[in-house]
């Protein structure tokens, strides 16, 4: 008895010591997760519901190719080709044979199972390690069908999560400005899709130029810059409802809004007879706070995520760099001194870094700084980009880039791109027109 | 705030005075004296012989000899026609951050309104809107291209 407890206390360690399948977010990936996505599996009923209900033959296919594709965006899983797989989804989902998806040289498995349940769409999934030969995850949940892609984000979110340590970022949405028509008449809507492109809505005509939305951390609201008769005003957009007010109404320009970490205040420029000074204003109680007083351009205003600072930049040392202040205005410092000039810097939702647009000799930088100015690392360069976003983790930002035109001034673009924090994974951001001005939400579950 | 500006002004127009006496020669073909743009095209008339629009360096909102001599004439004409308003747009190139633009595009205009006033124009006849670098005239990628957008103009307002 005891001898064979020891053999089995053998046989246990080493594979124990294989049960570490970890991705490492803090680098440059250059080796991606092999991981493989079986299709979820699906009833034949459930099948019919949904192919009635969401004009999809095979949701279960459909949502691991979700999955798939957001894993393979991060740069950091390398999700293996479906043809290969040996094991149908409904057997793999109650016990994998892990023989059979190690020699496709996945490490780690991801199965699950879609049924329709009174009119609802019922999900679970498991997260497999295939050299240990064990379920690491598992989750079920329902919700209604029309959700089915945010079914797919929930799971790459999962994991995601478990296999960095780190939240996700895939059940999230992004705000941008949609720009169509030529370059000297530009028509600018405000446009929201999910994070992978899809779900794509605009949500304003066209009929006003629409600049820089963003999103509260609450999810509900956005503000933005509208020319809306032409008076440039902050205005505050609830997403769901449609409603939109005027928040910065001052017998001047108000612009660069962004909300506090608590969602309360909105922070924002106001310029008036040539000077930009930052205000806040209380969203409950709209009281006017002003933050900055200096004959300068102050603008481009991001509180730090606990609320404590804001940065901003300013031309007070005669060309743009970056500053940080109290969320009182006091305490002003400099912390950009780096060859050129800095704007738009934005706060990390970790709080450990700003993210910056930085103009040297010609070319734009999107790039990261710690808090007090030390470490700046340039991310990318090119004839011109700005305005990051940070994912909602941290990980990633997005920003846009606009293309030089040729001597006839023509072959304008703007397109979003995103890239890792490493530096690493630069991609475009496919969207139905062109784009501009993205902010990332936070994740809209949990 | 305004006494210093129009100090500055003036000195800056002693300094360029004398780069544009020495450059004049050689520089007849070019459109832009340095950075700022001093041709004809896509500049327009608010009467005759009064342009409606001033020119700016790069990054800066303080006005040349030439812009001051615009302003000046488009003050006689306001003075002349004296129920006319007017919106000063201010503009930016596209080589800044959009947020900077924008106040830098508003800097100007009142750059160019305050000048106004000097010349005895009321406040109240003027209106000042920016839009940064979002309304472009010309759509070219080049320094000269980006020398026809940063600019001031007046638009008759009514």
């Amino acid at each position: 008895m005891i001898f064979k407890y020891l053999i089995l206390f053998l046989i246990l360690l080493p594979i124990k010591a294989f049960a570490l399948i970890e991705v490492d977010i803090t680098r440059g990936n250059l080796s991606p997760l092999p991981v493989a996505v079986s299709p979820l599996s699906i009833d034949e009923n459930s099948k019919e519901s949904f192919s009635k209900i969401l004009k999809k033959e095979n949701i279960g296919l459909e949502i691991s190719i979700i999955v798939e594709n957001n894993l393979r965006q991060t740069g950091l899983f390398n999700p293996l080709d479906k043809d290969a797989f040996l094991q149908k989804p409904d057997i793999a989902n109650l016990k994998p044979r892990f023989e059979d998806w190690n020699l496709i040289k996945a490490q780690a498995l991801i199965t699950g199972k879609v049924t329709f349940v009174d009119e609802k769409l019922r999900v679970e999934f498991r997260l497999w390690d295939v050299l240990a030969g064990k379920e690491i995850t598992a989750l079920a949940f329902t919700t209604v069908p029309s959700n089915w892609r945010r079914v797919g984000h929930i799971i790459s979110d999962k994991v995601y999560e478990r296999l960095t340590g780190e939240k996700g970022y895939f059940d999230t949405r992004i705000i941008y400005v949609s720009e169509e028509g030529p370059k000297t008449r530009r028509v600018k809507k405000l446009a929201i899709m999910d994070q992978d492109g899809f779900n794509n809505k605009f949500l304003t005509l066209g009929n006003e130029l629409v600049l820089t939305p963003r999103f509260s951390p609450t999810n509900q609201m956005v503000t933005y810059l509208s020319y809306f008769r032409n008076l440039p005003r902050v205005y505050l957009l609830d997403i769901e409802t449609g409603m939109q007010e005027v928040v910065g109404d001052f017998p001047g320009m108000t612009f660069a809004p962004r909300f506090s970490p608590d969602g309360k205040k909105i922070i924002m420029s106001f310029a008036k007879d040539g000077n930009s000074d930052i205000y806040t204003m209380d969203l409950e109680n709209r009281i006017v706070e002003r933050i900055s007083n200096h004959p300068s351009i102050d603008t481009s205003p991001s509180y730090s995520p606990d609320g404590k600072y804001i940065a901003f930049n300013s031309d007070r040392s005669k060309y743009q760099q970056i500053y940080v202040m109290k969320s009182n205005g006091k305490n002003v410092k400099r912390i950009s001194f780096g060859n050129g000039l800095y704007g738009t810097p934005v706060w990390s939702p970790r709080g450990d870094l700003i993210a910056f647009t930085k103009l040297h000799k010609g070319k734009f930088y999107i790039g990261v700084m710690r808090p007090d100015g030390t470490g700046e690392r340039l991310l990318t360069e090119n004839f011109y980009q700005e305005a990051p976003s940070w994912s909602p983790n941290g990980r990633v930002l997005i920003f846009y880039r606009e293309t030089k035109t040729n001597s006839k001034g023509e072959g304008f673009s703007a397109k979003l791109w995103s890239i890792d924090l490493t530096g690493y994974n630069e991609k475009m951001v496919e969207t139905e027109t062109d784009a501009s001005d993205p902010s990332w939400s936070s994740l809209l579950s949990n | 705030m305004n006494l210093s500006k129009i100090l500055k002004n003036g000195l800056l127009v002693v300094v360029a005075s004398f780069v544009l006496t020495a450059c004049a020669v050689q520089k007849k073909t070019t459109l832009a004296q340095g950075d700022v743009y001093t041709g004809t095209d896509s500049v327009e008339y608010l009467a005759s012989g009064v342009k409606d629009r001033v020119f700016f360096a790069t990054n800066e909102t303080v006005l040349t000899t030439a812009s001051r001599e615009t302003l000046r004439k488009q003050a006689a004409w306001l003075r002349k026609n004296s129920k006319i308003t007017i919106v000063l747009e201010g503009h930016a190139d596209e080589r800044g951050t959009r947020e900077y633009n924008l106040a830098l595009g508003e800097r100007r205009a009142n750059s160019a309104k305050d000048y106004l006033m000097t010349y005895g124009i009321s406040s109240d006849r003027i209106s000042v809107l920016s839009y940064g670098k979002e309304r472009p005239v010309d759509s070219g990628s080049t320094p000269l291209s980006w020398s026809k957008n940063r600019r001031s103009v007046s638009v008759k307002a009514n």
